[in-house]
C-alpha cells in the first residue's frame, strides 16, 4: 500500500502489516504512477549517454552512471523475454503470509523500452506460455490504484 | 607489486541438512580446526580473519562480532563480507587482499550458513529492490528460471541436457566424504522429479544445507614452509552488476559478469584456452541449467555448443576439464560457505589432498562464485609459485 503523502509528486511504499518500514519512491518512480492512474500507460526514461530507455524510470543509468532526465512516453504493451511458473509455497517478506501460488513472474520487454520490466503474466499453465508473446498490461479501477506496483494487476498474453 | 600468496589448508564440515548438535558458532569452529589442523598452525598463528555468511538468513546481525569463539578472532583484526551467494568467493578474494598488500602473512577465510534455521526464501526476496521487483519476485528459483527458458528458446536445449549436470554432480559427491547428498541418481530420477518453478525440478537444484568452511592463505616464504604444495593464486576477479533484476540479464550476451571476471582472470593468469590449459573447474552452478550455459560465458566451449559439451563426457571425472570433482552446488549449498568450498576443493585439487575425488594430475585450477543479481566471482590456483 502507498501512503499518500503528496500525491500529486512524491509517494511511499508501506507494507500491509504494520512493519517498521517504508520506502521513499522518489521523483521518477512516483511520476511513472501518476502516468498509471491518469492515462493507464508506462513512461521510461533516456540515458543521455547510452541512448537505453529505462522502464519504470529511475534517476541514474547504472552502467553509465549518469542522470537521466528525458521521459519517454510507452503504452502499455511488451514483449515476453523471459518466464517461470512459480509452484512452491513460500512466505511473503511483505506480508507475513504465503505467496499465492501458482502464478508466472515474467520478463517484459515494453514496447520503446530497452530493459526488462518484472511482472506477473495471466497463465500458469506452461504449454500456453512462450518466449517473445505479446502481452499487454492490465490496470486497476482508476479509483482503487494507490501508486503501487500492484495498480497493474497483471498481463495478459495477447498473441 | 602486490605480495605473491597461497592456499596452504583447507577445512570443512561434514554438511548435513541440519545440525541440531551445533550452534552456529561451534559449527564454525569444526572448520576452523581442520583448516588450522591441514597446515600445521594453531589459531595463534592467524594474524587477521574475514568472515561472511548470508544477509538475513539467520537473523545474526555483526556476524563477525557474534562468531568470535568460532572463529578464533578474539582481539585480532577481523572483517565481514557478504555479498549474497558470491559470498565465499568474495571472502577469499579478501582474504588474498589482505595478504596480497604485505600487511599479513597468514589470513583465514570462513564461509558458513546454517540453512536449517534460516528463512532462505524470504530472506533472499528481500536482497530484490522493495518498490518495484520485490512483490513479484519469489527467490533464487525463479530468477534462475527465466535464464533457463530464455536459453532453451535460443539455442534448443532440453531438459534432459540439463538434467545430465545433476547426474554428474550428484554421482561425483559419492566420492567426497564432506558433500551433503550422497545417493546417486539418474536422468530418470531428475526427469520424474516435481516441478519446482518451470522448468527446473526439485533435482535439478541446490540443497539446503548446514555446514561451514576455511581456508588458510599465507604469504609467499610462509606458504613453502606451511605447505608441502601450496596452492598459488594466479588471479582473481570480481564483476557485480546492479540491482534492477530484469537488466542484469542480457539473454543474447549470456552471463556477463562470470564471461567479464572470467575472461580478465584468464588475462591476468595467462590462459588463452581454458577448456584445454585448466586441469579442473569448480564452478558454483546453484542449477542444472547453469551447468551447460555458464560454461559456454567461461568460454569452455562456444555460444549454444553447452549441452553438446557436456553430453560428450567433457565434463566428466576423465574428460577434457573435468567439472565439479566435489559434487558441486547441487550436492551441498551451506550459502554463505558455498564460493568458498568451490576455492578450497579447487586448492584441495592442486595441493593432490582430494582423496577419493583427486585427479591425477592438476596444475591448473578454476574456482567461481555466482550470487545477488547475477553476479560472479573468479579465482585460478595453481601449482607453480606465481
Ligand atoms: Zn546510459
Amino acid at each position: 500500500m502507498t501512503t499518500e503523502r503528496d500525491y500529486d509528486k512524491l509517494l511511499t511504499v508501506a507494507l500491509d502489516k504494520a512493519m517498521p518500514y517504508d520506502w521513499s519512491i522518489g521523483l521518477h518512480g512516483s511520476m511513472f504512477f501518476q502516468e498509471i492512474r491518469e492515462n493507464q500507460r508506462f513512461v521510461g526514461i533516456r540515458c543521455p549517454q547510452c541512448k537505453k530507455v529505462y522502464v519504470p524510470p529511475r534517476r541514474v543509468c547504472g552502467p553509465c552512471y549518469t542522470e537521466m532526465d528525458e521521459l519517454v512516453p510507452l503504452s502499455d504493451t511488451g514483449t515476453l523475454r523471459a518466464f517461470s511458473v512459480v509452484n512452491y509455497p513460500f512466505i511473503d517478506p511483505n506480508t507475513g503470509g504465503q505467496r499465492p501460488v501458482p502464478y508466472t513472474y515474467g520478463y517484459i520487454q515494453m514496447d520503446g523500452a530497452d530493459n526488462i520490466f518484472s511482472h506477473i503474466i495471466n497463465e500458469t499453465d506452461v504449454s500456453k506460455i512462450e518466449v517473445g508473446m505479446r502481452l499487454k498490461a492490465v490496470f486497476k479501477p482508476k479509483e482503487k490504484m494507490q501508486g503501487h506496483i500492484t495498480d497493474i494487476i497483471h498481463f495478459d498474453i495477447i498473441s | 607489486m602486490a605480495q605473491k600468496v597461497a592456499i596452504v589448508g583447507t577445512g570443512q564440515t561434514d554438511h548435513k541438512s541440519h545440525r541440531p548438535d551445533v550452534t552456529g558458532q561451534e559449527m564454525i569452529r569444526e572448520a576452523v580446526d581442520r583448516a588450522l589442523e591441514d597446515c600445521g598452525i594453531t589459531i595463534r598463528d592467524i594474524d587477521a580473519i574475514v568472515i561472511g555468511n548470508m544477509d538475513h538468513f539467520e537473523s545474526i546481525n555483526y556476524v563477525d562480532n557474534w562468531s568470535i569463539e568460532g572463529s578464533g578472532g578474539f582481539m585480532k583484526p577481523i572483517m565481514k563480507v557478504t555479498t549474497g551467494g558470491t559470498t565465499g568467493a568474495s571472502v577469499a578474494i579478501a582474504a588474498y587482499y589482505h595478504v596480497a598488500s604485505g600487511m599479513f602473512d597468514r589470513v583465514l577465510a570462513i564461509g558458513w550458513e546454517k540453512n536449517s534455521e534460516s528463512d532462505t526464501t524470504g530472506a533472499i526476496i528481500t536482497c530484490s529492490d522493495p518498490i518495484w521487483d520485490r512483490f513479484s519476485y519469489s527467490g533464487a528459483i525463479p530468477s534462475l528460471a527465466t535464464e533457463a527458458t530464455a536459453y532453451m528458446k535460443q539455442y534448443g536445449a532440453t531438459q534432459e541436457d540439463a538434467a545430465r549436470v545433476a547426474v554428474r554432480d550428484r554421482n561425483n559427491a559419492l566420492n567426497n566424504p564432506h558433500a551433503h547428498l550422497q545417493r546417486p541418481i539418474t536422468l530418470e530420477d531428475v526427469m520424474s522429479s516435481p516441478m519446482l518453478a518451470h522448468p527446473i525440478k526439485l533435482l535439478d537444484v541446490c540443497p539446503r544445507t548446514d555446514g561451514a568452511c576455511a581456508v588458510v592463505f599465507a604469504a609467499d616464504g610462509e606458504a613453502q614452509r606451511l605447505a608441502k604444495k601450496p596452492a598459488w593464486i594466479h588471479a582473481s576477479a570480481v564483476r557485480h552488476t546492479y540491482s534492477w533484476f530484469g537488466d542484469s540479464t542480457d539473454y543474447d550476451a549470456g552471463l556477463v559478469s562470470l564471461a567479464r571476471a572470467s575472461q580478465e582472470a584468464y588475462k591476468k593468469a595467462g590462459i588463452t584456452d581454458p577448456s584445454r590449459e585448466l586441469d579442473v573447474a569448480e564452478l558454483y552452478l546453484p542449477y542444472t541449467y547453469a551447468g551447460i550455459k555458464w560454461i559456454e560465458d567461461l568460454k569452455f566451449c562456444g555460444r549454444g555448443e553447452g549441452a553438446k559439451f557436456v553430453r560428450e563426457g567433457n565434463t566428466n571425472m576423465d574428460g577434457m576439464i573435468p567439472v565439479n570433482p566435489s559434487g558441486g552446488v547441487i550436492s551441498t549449498n551451506c550459502i554463505g560457505a558455498t564460493a568458498l568450498l568451490r576455492v578450497a576443493e579447487a586448492s584441495i585439487q592442486v595441493m593432490g589432498k582430494g582423496g577419493k575425488r583427486q585427479l591425477p594430475k592438476v596444475n591448473k585450477a578454476l574456482a567461481t562464485g555466482f550470487g545477488g543479481c547475477f553476479w560472479s566471482d573468479v579465482m585460478i590456483l595453481g601449482a607453480e609459485r606465481s
